[in-house]
């Protein structure tokens, strides 16, 4: 009983896979077929990107505030109060600025994507467009796997840069630092490895959230109720892998840059 | 009349498959299976549809009537037997082909199936757009499929500032504005009152009767099926009208699903005179 029930779960999770991997290669192998749907490309790029700005701006500053709030009187006691903008710059280009950008449009568009795929799925919209002739991959999956990596590269830039700014403004303000020996640690401990690092963690990122989005909303079953699953399976998977890539790619880095 | 006028026109635009391949059926199921979540959907269906002939399947709720549209349209594909459309088997076709192929089917979806963030428009001319025709082109085109339905004033509106009755009209001019040698209708009068009921089937009727393509329609209404079956459009009033002397159109016949399996596959009067116990009490 116990060996069907594992039986049966082992091979749902293998077609599930196999359905994850055929849905992204045939989303992306679009992306090489013309003609281009690029008008859809910047329909989602402006919800997705330019609809994230304010929450990606909000959480990077606060990071950065107070990273370099709890930071600072640690450092202070070993008479390193003076590198906090380098361990501000450090950790959010290398790892707060992509995650937590990551985890906020996971949860604003992975979620959004499930919902909005889900509720055509279950009105049978995706029919009646594969009936008029016309791939939904295509059409609705490639632009948003696009959009979603080409946006979350450049907000997770907006977040560092907003987060150094947000520890700076504290360091200044609230902790009586030199604003002019912030932002120069800041900006003098950083190497290529960190830039690069930090710009290849959204590329992944983006990918995460798009794919796992659009694969729990085209595989919603069920009805409304379908719909509610899909969108909380959505972000729960898309953040758990998330932070569960971080620490891979961390460690690729790490070893390829020694830092 | 205009509206026979354009049809005319249309159809004389190219040659049908029918045109071209005389004789042959347009679509052919046979010996189709399909199970799902461990019970058999359909098990061992065949029938044809040949040119210009409208076949009607009837049955109870959930025995598989949609299923069948959706496997002739190769929305989802058989477990066994094959389904030859235009003399391609969609079984085997890839999704590729398949969108050729549909460019010769209109399908109209129980609920209608509209793109809510589309207005009625863009969904009539949602074929058309993707086939990058012309601005104007398209704009006199969605206007002819509007005023074919009699909605040619919802133009400018989103699916859901229409009424259910309104949303399935639009989704038939959406299905008919390429001019499809083959209709798909899934339940379209399925929760309407009866009065939309047969404004629906008048239209499907003034179809059937204009432009002469070949149609599978699903419903579990025995009204709406005879009424198909027992009326012709007249374009000089431009109203459905009984025909007369009791008779039946010819080319109008049913398919009958019971449990999964075709129970009845003939004309009008054959599955009136019918004395399978299951069509009698269906019927009854």
């Amino acid at each position: 009983m116990a060996e069907n029930t594992l039986d049966r779960a082992a091979k749902n999770i293998i077609l599930s896979l196999q359905d994850y991997a055929l849905l992204s290669g045939r989303a992306l192998s679009n992306l090489f077929r013309r003609p281009l749907t690029l008008a859809d490309i910047f329909t989602q790029a402006d919800s997705i990107g330019v609809g994230s700005i304010p929450i990606v701006l909000l959480t990077g500053f606060f990071t950065g505030g107070v990273l370099a709030l709890q930071t600072s009187a640690s450092l202070s006691q070993f008479g390193a109060g003076a590198i906090t903008g380098q361990l501000v710059s450090f950790s959010m280009i290398k790892e707060l600025g992509p995650v937590l950008t990551g985890l906020m449009v996971s949860g604003r568009n992975a979620s959004g994507m499930a919902s909005e795929l889900g509720s055509m799925i279950v009105t049978e919209q995706v029919d009646a467009m594969r009936a008029l002739g016309s791939d939904p991959l295509k059409k609705l999956v490639m632009p948003r796997l696009v959009a979603t990596v080409v946006m979350l590269f450049f907000l997770a830039i907006l977040s560092d840069m907003v987060g150094i700014m947000g520890g700076g403004a504290i360091a200044v303000f609230m902790l009586g630092q030199d604003g002019s020996q912030y932002f120069h640690s800041s900006y003098q401990s950083l190497v290529f490895g960190d830039i690069f690092q930090g710009l290849v963690k959204p590329v992944f990122f983006g990918f995460i959230i798009a794919s796992i989005g659009c694969f729990y909303g085209m595989s919603t079953k069920g009805g409304t109720q379908g719909v509610g699953r899909a969108t909380t399976q959505a972000v729960v998977v898309s953040s758990v892998l998330i932070i569960a890539s971080d620490f891979v790619i961390s460690r690729l880095m790490i070893g390829i840059f020694g830092r | 009349m205009a509206d026979a006028a354009q049809a005319e026109q249309a159809a004389g635009k190219r040659e049908t498959w029918s045109q071209t391949h005389p004789g042959e059926p347009v679509v052919v199921f046979d010996g189709v299976s399909l199970r799902s979540g461990g019970h058999t959907v359909l098990d061992n269906i065949s029938f044809r549809v040949m040119g210009g002939e409208t076949r009607i399947i009837l049955g109870p709720a959930g025995v598989g009537k949609s299923v069948l549209l959706k496997l002739a349209n190769g929305l989802i594909r058989p477990d066994s037997g094959t389904i030859t459309v235009f003399g391609e088997n969609v079984g085997r076709l890839r999704e590729d082909d398949l969108f050729t192929l549909r460019a010769h089917i209109g399908m109209v979806f129980q609920e209608g199936a509209l793109f809510d963030s589309l207005t009625v428009r863009d969904n009539v001319a949602y074929r058309l757009n993707e086939d990058h025709v012309a601005e104007e082109e398209v704009d006199r085109r969605v206007r002819e499929a509007l005023r074919f339905v009699e909605l040619e004033d919802t133009i400018d509106k989103f699916p859901s500032q229409l009424s259910g009755g309104m949303r399935r009209r639009v989704s038939i001019a959406r299905a008919i504005i390429s001019d499809p040698e083959l209709v798909l209708y899934d339940s379209p009068t399925g929760g309407l009152d009866p009065i939309t009921s047969t404004t629906i089937i008048e239209i499907v009727v003034k179809q059937r009767d204009f432009y002469n393509s070949s149609s599978l329609l699903v419903t579990h209404r025995l009204q709406d099926a005879f009424t198909l079956a027992t009326h012709r459009f007249n374009d000089g009033n431009n109203k459905m009208e009984k025909l007369p002397d009791g008779k039946v159109n010819e080319n109008t016949t049913f398919l009958v699903l019971h449990e999964g399996k075709l129970v009845f596959d003939g004309s009008t009067l054959d599955l009136v005179h019918s004395e399978d116990p299951f069509i009698r009490e269906f019927i009854e």
